[in-house]
């Protein structure tokens, strides 16, 4: 969305394609206040940037087409599209991919149970369509996502029994844990889930302890009496259609596993594609729209719709941002990581 | 207990007492003012505007910790919607013989009634004694992060976080 | 079980209620909304049985990814009842194994 009000603002005409009823990716489930700077969005409810966005989009004449799945992508650069009923294809100057991530599952004694589901997935149902899925929940994983999720099932009128995270330590924020231990929930650190035992539905949870090695220490198992299983243990990038567009990729496991390479302007190793968000290492909402912002910058000077000058003052306010949001101990790993993706597609595309 | 925050998700009392969000004892007896319990280095300033009279400072790099400046911090309490990390609490320890003022925010439903005593829990959720709800305060601008301003008892006072009821 | 009030998103905002069929009883749902929605509403977990073993499988993933979501719906079986939103008179099935086309035209 950013990307395409960016380019649109220079006068580039942008189409934002999404296969979801509406755009806005993960925003409209983070009913939460944002972190960051101020002048960027800082104590703004997610969702507020949501409707923010499409409005934005409206402004600026950005064209939104909902319920468009884009199933092929070739030379050109040429989308292969499901759109209103029809099979069709669709050309483009430029593309921008920002097809975001899926969840990570966790396969363990009893997964494939009704009631077992990813953290996103219980963020859907609450926040979005205002249903329960459980009435006592154990999440797996202290991450950002584990801990904001939790805090929301509490808020949302279930009970959370336990957060369980194998590693010794919290991952995500420590005001996002203060949060739920006042609450009186437990987060049981050096833990993890043995199994999920029920009938038709998840019944209870066995939790037990883990060694250093990560692996379950025999005798330590615990039953919790819970009829629902969260899995909040990390995304992968969604990167299909980079995949078939045949841009380079690197395996980077702090960002989340393959990512596609792009420069400093978003571009990848091909010609007339772009990427940002998620797509191109997990991070969160903020960097994911300033990369889109740069992303849309960076098409609008390569079409002609802004001068170089121009657009280098514009880009060097993003790169800033970027920077500023990649620092201090949680964004050190992204920060080193994602000037490992730039380093690396210097040293394929080298040449004239 | 042991511990730490990034261990427990619990702030320990040295972590407490050595951060830069935490008013000298000789303030906290003068009269109303904010604690800050941010204590890690997240990229994160709303505060900083969020306070009518500059008495939070991060600086450049908003990845600092910010730090409470109490000379200018009146206790007003407006500070303590805007945190995204809910961690800035406001306290008047001297307000009367029954107790101290302590306020907090809560984001639940049903929210409390004035002048009804609830639970008083700690950091880790578990009831240390009752509170009186003297306010609860919900205006537009704190974007639906209501404010409630507690009678606790003096000894508890860095001890209580939450209320249930 | 429906979320009535919340703190953040306030209350419950009023959606026309259409009525559907699911395993032969009606189920009241609201409009637009995804069928696994409506019914997890009203405490349905199981959605489908697989074909090996006959495991009952329910929602996972809430985004149209996974397909353990997959229903009998208006006679098409495994649709992603995750992203498919209800309509007056839908008639849902829970699915066994890889399920029948039961078209009714």
């Amino acid at each position: 969305m950013s990307a395409a009000i960016a380019a649109a603002k220079s006068g580039v005409e942008a189409v934002v394609l999404d296969e979801n009823e509406r755009p806005g990716g993960q925003l409209f489930k983070q009913i939460h206040k944002f972190f960051g700077s101020r002048e960027h969005g800082a104590g703004t409810r997610g969702m507020d940037i949501g409707r923010q966005l499409l409005e934005d989009a409206e402004k600026f004449k950005v064209e939104v087409w909902s319920n468009a799945v884009v199933w092929g992508i070739f030379g050109g650069p040429q989308l292969g599209i499901n759109y209103q009923q029809k099979v069709s294809k669709l050309e483009a100057k430029k593309v921008l991919l920002a097809t975001g991530a899926y969840e990570n599952s966790l396969a363990f004694a009893g997964w494939t149970l009704p009631g077992v589901m990813g953290a996103g997935a219980a963020q859907t149902m609450i926040n979005i369509h205002r249903v329960l899925p459980g009435r006592r929940v154990l999440m797996v994983g202290a991450g950002n996502v584990g801990l904001i999720i939790a805090y929301q099932i509490l808020q949302a009128g279930a009970q959370v029994l336990a957060v369980v995270e194998a590693l010794p330590y919290i991952g995500g924020y420590g005001v996002h844990a203060s949060k739920l231990r006042k609450c009186g929930v437990p987060i049981l650190t050096n833990h993890t889930i043995k199994e999920a035992v029920g009938e038709d539905r998840v019944e209870r949870a066995v939790v037990a302890e883990v060694d250093s090695n990560l692996k379950i220490k025999a005798g330590t198992e615990k039953s919790l009496d819970v009829d629902t299983i969260h899995m909040a243990v990390g995304l992968t990038p969604m990167a299909e259609l980079a995949w078939l567009a045949g841009c380079q990729f690197s395996h980077i496991p702090e960002l989340g596993g393959q990512v596609p390479l792009h420069d400093e302007d978003m571009l990848t190793t091909v010609d007339g594609i772009y990427v940002a968000g998620d797509l191109t290492g997990i991070e969160e909402a903020h960097t994911a729209t300033e990369e889109g912002k740069l992303a849309g910058i960076a098409v609008s000077e390569s079409l002609g719709y802004l001068g170089n000058q121009e657009a280098l003052l514009l880009k060097q306010e993003v790169r800033a941002d970027l920077k500023a949001l990649r620092k201090g101990p949680f964004g050190e790993k992204r920060r080193k990581a994602k000037a490992k993706i730039i380093e690396e597609r210097k040293s394929i595309c080298r040449g004239p | 207990m042991p511990g730490t925050l990034k261990t427990t998700g619990i702030l320990s009392k040295d972590e407490l007492m050595e951060s830069p969000g935490m008013p000298t004892k000789e303030r906290m007896e003068e009269g109303p003012i904010a604690i800050i319990e941010c204590i890690q280095e997240i990229p994160c300033d709303p505060c900083v505007e969020a306070c009518r009279h500059n008495a939070i400072e991060i600086g450049e790099d908003i990845t600092c910790l910010p730090r409470l400046i109490e000379e200018k911090c009146t206790g007003c309490g407006i500070c303590i919607a805007d945190c995204p990390g809910q961690a800035i609490f406001v306290v008047d320890l001297n307000y009367s013989p029954e107790g101290s003022i302590l306020m907090i925010p809560y984001e639940f439903f049903p929210l409390p009634t004035v002048d009804s005593t609830v639970m008083a829990l700690d950091r880790e959720g578990k009831v240390v004694g009752e509170a009186k709800v003297l306010k609860v305060s919900n205006p537009k601008k704190n974007d639906t992060t209501p404010v409630i301003s507690l009678l606790v008892p003096k000894d508890l006072i860095l001890d209580i976080r939450n209320i249930s009821f | 079980m429906r979320i009535e009030t919340h703190p953040i998103l306030g209350k419950r905002g009023r959606k026309r209620r259409v009525v559907i069929e699911f395993d032969g009883e009606m189920i009241e749902a609201e409009e637009g909304e995804p069928i696994a929605a409506a019914l997890m509403a009203v405490g349905i977990s199981v959605f489908y049985y697989t074909k090996k073993n006959g495991d009952p499988r329910g929602l996972f993933c809430a985004i149209g990814r996974c397909s353990d979501c997959s229903m009998i719906v208006d006679g098409i079986p495994n649709t992603r009842t995750c992203v498919t939103p209800v309509r007056a008179g839908m008639k849902i099935e829970t699915q066994h194994g890889i399920g029948e086309w039961k078209l009714n035209q």
